[in-house]
C-alpha cells in the first residue's frame, strides 16, 4: 500500500496496514548496512534537519546515519547554544529552519504536542523523535521489526512493558503500534508509575513483577529516572531496582525463548542486571540495529517521492 | 437617560415576571413596565418585537488586565467585549501589575473606567499583599474605596490561618471572599485534568482532588468564620457534591461556573489546541454532568466567565508551555444560549437569573432587577438570531478562545447600561 | 492505469522456452567457462528468467552461475515525479561480484533507465569486471545510451502500446504479448 501521509508524528495515529509497510520497507533496506558503500543515491538532494531540543546522542545519530546512507544532507540542530536559549519559541525557531527549504524536519522535545505544533504550521514532512512524555514512533517501529524478525511474527505474542510508564513515550508508542499488531501487553510497575487510566489503553496491569513476566515472550525494560526519586514517586532507587529489576534469577521463571528489550541507555544495575543486558536473551543491539534501517524506511516513505 | 423599550417580553425572573410588558426607563433607572406604555413625545423608543428584554447581565469574574497588563487587554477593549456580549457590568479580578492589593489601584483602575470603560466596572481587591498568600492586604481601605469582593484568584491562598483571618476580618463589610480553588501541590505541573486523556497524550494531569480538598477547606473555613465564601469556576462533581451538602447545613458558601466548564471536557485537548488550556482544567463527562445538575437546582448560583484574555504569542505555544486562560465575554451568552436552552437542558428563565439577578445578590450590586427604581441595566436577546464565533472580530484585544468556528441560535442583541445603549 | 487490450501475441511457451535456450548458449559461447559467470535478475520477473536462463546454463555446462536479485528501487530517477510511492523489495546478491562476469537479466528493455539505476546498483556493491545485458524483449525506444548483448525477441512497438512478460511462476502461464489502450 502506498504511504499517503505528510508526517510520522504517532503510532496512535496508524493503520496496521501503515505499520507493516513500514516494517517491511524498513527490513529491505536492511542489506544496506552490509555492503562496503553504504549509500544509495535514493535522497540526494533531499535535506534532514535533525531539530533536537533533548539531548541525545544515540536517536539522533541513528537518523543521522539513517540519511545519509540514503545520500541525503543532514543537518544536526541541537537545542543548546541556539536561539533556543535565547527565548525563541520553537515555532519561531521552526519557521526560521522552514525558510531554508528542508525537506523533513526530525524533531525531539520536552513537551507533549510539540511536534503535532510543528506539523501544522511546516509545509515539511515532520518526523516525531520523542515529544514530552506523548509518542516515539520510531522506536516503536523498530521494536516490532526486532520482535517480527526474532519471533517471525507479531499477532499473538505477550509482551510486558516494565517500568515508569507514566513518564514513558516509549510505553505509549509501543501499547498503541502493539495492540494494533494484535499483541496482548501487560504493563508493570509500581502504582506511582502507572498513569491514570491505564487499563483504558486496552493493556493489562501488574503490580508484581514475577507475574508480569511468567508468560511473556518479550519483556521490555523501560529507563528509571534518577528525578523520579526526587519528586516522590519511589522512595530512593535502590529500592527500586531491587523489586523491580530483571537479574538471571527472575529470568529462570520465563519462557526460555523470551527476548529481553530496551530502549536505551540502560542503567546497568538498575532495571536490567548487567548479566541480563549481556545474556543470549538480550536483542538491545538489534533494536538499535533495526533503528536505523526503520529510519532509513521512514525517511524514504516520507521523502523518498514527490519535492518538498 | 430616557427610553422605552417595547413589544418585547420582558423576562425577570427574580420578581416572577414573563410576559408581553413594555419598559420604560427615565433618568436612568426603571421608571415602570406595563402593557402597551404610552411614548413622551422626545424619548427614544427600541422596538423590541420578538426579542427578550431581561435585567443587565453581570460578570462578577473578569480579568481587565489594566493596570500593568494592557498588551493583552485594557479597560476600554474588556468593557467593549463585554458590552458586545451582552454584560452590562463586570466585576475584575485583582491579579494586575501591580496588584490590586491597595487602594491607589483601585481607585485608578476606577478612574479609568469612569473614562474609558462603557460598561460598570466593580473591582476586585486581593486577599494578600502581590497575591503572595503571606500577608493581608489592607482589605478595609479598598472595601473603602469600592471593592466588591476579594480574591486571589490565579492562586489558592494556602494558609489556612490567614484566610481565616481575612474571612474574619472582612465580615462587616459585606464582601465575600472569592476563592480559587487548587491546591498548588496536587496540581504542580499540570496542564490538563488527570485521566485516560492525560494518560493518552502524555501530558501531566491534575486530579479533580486538587480543587475538592480546597473546597472542602473553604467550606469548614466559612463555617468557622460564618464568612460568605464564593468558590470561583467550580469544575468537579466532588466540589459540586460538597457545595449542595454545605448550603443544606445553612453554611454561607456560593457558586459559579463558567461556560466552558459547561460545555466541554478534557477530550477536548485532544487537538492540541492550547485554547482549551486554563485553570481549573476541562474535566470529564461526570464532570460536567454534575455541574449542569448544579446549574439547574441553584447549586451553583450563578454563571462568570473568567474571561482571561492572554497575547497570541502566549498562546500559541507548546501545550504544556502555553499561558492558562480562554476569553469568554464575548462568546457566553450566545453558547449558551444554544447549546443549553435551545435544547432543553436549562429554561431561559434560569439561565437569565443566572447571569443578572444572582450575580448582583451575590455581591450586593446595582441591577439584577427590573423593578422600579432599579438601574437601568437592560440586556435584550434576540433568541433566532443565528451566529458563528470569530475571534478575528472580537472587540477584546485577544482571540483564545475554545469556540472559534462555532456556530448557533441566539445571542446577545442590545446592551443597555444606566438607560443608554452601548454601541461597540 | 487504464485496463489495457490484448492486441497480439508475440511468443507463445514453446517460443518463450527456445528463446531462453538460446540465449543461454550465447552466453556460455561468450563467456568461454561458466565460473566467473553470475546472473543478477532485475525484479520481479528478471529473477525468474535469471533462474531459468541459470538451470538451461548448467544442463549444457555441468556447473551453475551464481544468480542473484536486484532491487532498483533506490536507484531510480524518477521518483520525485511517481505519485505513489513504489514498493522497495530487497537485495539478494550473496556473493561478491568484484571480478566477475555479472550479466544483468530483465524482462523487456524499454527506455533503458532501469538498466542505467541497475548499474548503478550494481557499482555500489562492488566492481564487476564486465557487465552484460540479456533480455526477453526489446520493444526500442531508447532514451540513454543502453545496448542488450542478449535478446530474447526484437519488438518493434509504438509508445502507447505495452509489452506484457507472463510467466509460469508468477502469472500461471507462459506468453508475452502486446497491449493497448482500448479505443477512446
Amino acid at each position: 500500500m502506498a504511504w499517503k501521509r505528510k508526517d510520522l508524528l504517532s503510532m496512535q495515529d496508524l493503520e496496521a496496514a501503515e505499520i507493516t509497510d513500514v516494517l517491511d520497507t524498513a527490513e529491505s533496506m536492511k542489506e544496506i548496512a552490509s555492503r562496503e558503500i553504504k549509500k544509495v543515491p535514493t535522497l540526494r538532494g533531499k535535506t534532514v534537519v535533525n531539530l533536537f531540543y533533548e539531548a541525545s546522542t544515540r536517536t539522533r545519530t541513528s537518523f543521522e546515519i539513517a540519511g545519509k546512507w540514503l545520500s541525503a544532507d543532514v543537518i544536526n540542530f541541537s537545542a543548546s547554544g541556539s536561539s533556543a536559549e535565547k527565548g525563541e519559541s520553537l515555532l519561531d525557531t521552526a519557521k526560521n529552519i522552514e525558510a531554508m527549504r528542508p525537506d523533513v524536519v526530525v524533531v525531539r522535545h520536552k513537551a507533549s504536542g510539540a511536534a503535532a505544533l510543528l506539523a501544522r504550521h511546516l509545509r515539511c514532512a515532520v518526523v516525531n523523535a520523542g515529544d514530552g512524555a506523548h509518542e516515539h514512533p520510531t522506536q516503536a517501529l523498530l521494536d516490532l521489526l526486532t520482535i517480527r524478525e526474532k519471533k517471525g511474527h507479531l499477532e499473538g505474542l505477550n509482551v510486558a512493558i516494565v517500568g515508569d510508564v507514566t513518564h514513558s513515550r516509549v510505553a505509549r508508542s509501543n501499547i498503541y503500534g502493539m495492540r494494533k499488531m494484535g499483541i496482548t501487553v501487560t504493563v508493570a510497575g509500581p502504582p506511582t508509575l502507572i498513569p491514570a487510566a491505564c487499563q483504558e489503553l486496552g493493556v493489562k496491569v501488574s503490580h508484581r513483577l514475577e507475574e508480569a513476566i511468567a508468560h511473556a515472550d518479550v519483556i521490555m525494560m523501560l529507563r528509571l529516572q534518577h528525578e523520579r526519586m526526587l519528586s516522590g514517586f519511589i522512595p530512593s532507587i535502590r529500592e527500586y531496582s531491587r523489586v523491580w529489576g530483571l537479574t538471571l534469577a527472575r529470568l529462570e521463571h520465563c519462557r526460555p525463548d523470551v527476548l529481553i528489550m530496551h530502549p536505551g541507555p540502560v542503567n546497568r544495575g538498575v532495571e536490567l542486571s548487567p548479566e541480563v543486558a549481556d545474556s543470549r536473551y538480550s536483542v538491545i543491539l538489534d533494536q538499535v540495529t533495526n533503528g536505523v534501517a526503520i529510519r532509513m524506511g521512514v525517511l524514504f516513505l516520507l521523502a523518498g517521492g514527490k519535492a518538498a | 437617560m430616557n427610553l422605552l423599550i417595547r413589544n418585547g417580553r420582558l423576562l425577570d425572573p427574580a420578581a416572577g415576571v414573563d410576559g408581553m410588558l413594555d419598559l420604560m426607563i427615565a433618568e436612568g433607572r426603571i421608571a415602570r413596565t406595563g402593557q402597551r406604555l404610552e411614548a413622551p413625545a422626545d424619548i427614544r423608543v427600541v422596538d423590541a418585537t420578538g426579542k427578550v428584554v431581561c435585567s443587565g447581565f453581570i460578570d462578577i469574574h473578569t480579568h481587565l488586565r489594566e493596570p500593568g497588563h494592557e498588551y493583552k487587554e485594557t479597560i476600554a477593549s474588556g468593557t467593549r467585549a463585554a458590552a458586545a456580549g451582552g454584560f452590562t457590568a463586570v466585576c475584575c479580578m485583582a491579579n494586575t501589575f501591580p496588584v490590586n492589593d491597595n487602594r491607589a489601584v483601585t481607585d485608578y483602575i476606577l478612574a479609568r473606567a469612569r473614562v474609558e470603560g462603557v460598561v460598570r466596572v466593580h473591582p476586585i481587591g486581593a486577599v494578600t499583599r502581590n497575591l503572595e498568600g503571606t500577608q493581608l492586604a489592607e482589605l478595609a481601605e479598598q472595601a473603602e474605596a469600592g471593592c466588591v469582593a476579594f480574591s486571589d484568584d490565579g492562586r489558592c491562598v494556602t494558609n489556612a490561618e490567614l484566610y481565616r483571618r481575612a474571612m474574619e476580618y472582612t465580615l462587616p463589610f459585606g464582601t465575600p471572599i472569592i476563592s480559587h480553588a487548587e491546591d498548588p501541590d496536587l496540581s504542580h505541573g499540570a496542564a490538563m485534568n488527570e485521566g485516560i486523556v492525560s494518560t493518552e497524550l502524555g501530558i501531566h494531569g491534575q486530579p479533580a482532588a486538587a480543587e475538592d480538598v480546597m473546597v472542602a477547606r473553604d467550606i469548614v473555613l466559612a463555617e468557622l468564620t460564618q464568612a460568605h465564601v464564593h468558590i470561583a469556576h467550580v469544575s468537579t462533581a466532588g466540589a459540586v457534591r460538597m457545595i449542595r451538602e454545605a448550603k443544606a447545613r445553612g453554611i454561607r458558601v456560593t457558586a459559579e461556573v463558567t461556560p466552558h466548564h459547561l460545555l466541554l471536557t478534557d477530550e477536548a485537548v485532544r487537538g492540541w489546541d492550547p485554547n482549551t488550556k486554563m485553570a481549573p482544567p476541562l474535566r470529564g463527562k461526570r464532570d460536567v454532568e454534575a455541574l449542569l445538575e448544579a446549574l439547574a437546582d441553584g447549586t451553583i448560583d450563578c454563571i462568570a466567565t473568567d474571561h482571561a484574555p492572554h497575547a497570541l504569542s502566549e498562546k500559541e505555544d507548546e501545550f504544556a508551555e502555553a499561558a492558562n486562560g480562554v476569553v469568554g465575554l464575548e462568546t457566553a451568552v450566545s453558547v449558551l444560549l444554544d447549546r443549553l436552552v435551545r435544547p432543553g437542558i436549562i429554561d431561559l428563565g434560569t439561565l437569565v437569573a443566572r447571569l443578572s439577578s444572582a450575580p448582583a445578590r451575590l455581591l450586593n450590586l446595582p441591577g439584577g432587577s427590573l423593578a422600579p427604581g432599579a438601574v437601568a441595566d437592560v440586556t435584550i436577546l434576540d433568541l433566532g438570531q443565528p451566529w458563528t464565533v470569530d475571534p478575528a472580530r472580537f472587540r477584546s484585544r485577544a482571540r483564545n478562545t475554545p469556540f472559534a468556528a462555532w456556530a448557533g441560535i441566539g445571542g446577545p442583541w442590545m446592551t443597555i447600561v444606566g438607560g443608554v445603549p452601548i454601541t461597540v | 492505469m487504464t485496463v489495457q487490450r490484448e492486441k497480439a501475441q508475440v511468443l507463445d511457451e514453446a517460443g518463450l522456452d527456445r528463446a531462453l535456450t538460446r540465449i543461454a548458449h550465447e552466453i556460455v559461447e561468450q563467456a568461454e567457462g561458466v565460473d566467473r559467470v553470475a546472473l543478477v535478475g532485475i525484479k520481479t520477473r528478471g529473477v525468474t528468467l535469471a533462474e531459468r536462463i541459470a538451470k538451461k546454463v548448467a544442463a549444457i555446462e555441468g556447473a551453475r552461475p551464481s544468480v542473484g536479485a536486484l532491487d532498483i528501487t533506490l536507484y531510480r530517477d524518477d521518483l520525485g515525479l511517481k505519485a505513489e510511492q513504489p514498493q522497495v523489495r530487497s537485495t539478494e546478491i550473496s556473493f561478491p561480484i568484484t571480478g566477475r562476469i555479472v550479466i544483468l537479466v530483465d524482462d523487456v528493455l524499454f527506455t533503458g533507465r532501469t538498466i542505467r539505476a541497475a548499474m548503478d546498483a550494481l557499482m555500489d556493491l562492488g566492481r564487476p569486471r564486465i557487465i552484460r545485458l540479456a533480455v526477453l524483449v526489446d520493444r526500442g525506444h531508447r532514451e540513454l545510451p543502453i545496448r542488450p548483448d542478449y535478446i530474447g525477441k526484437n519488438l518493434p512497438t509504438s509508445r502507447r502500446e505495452t509489452v506484457a512478460v507472463m510467466l509460469r511462476e508468477h502469472d500461471g502461464i507462459d506468453r508475452v504479448v502486446i497491449q493497448e489502450p482500448p479505443e477512446g
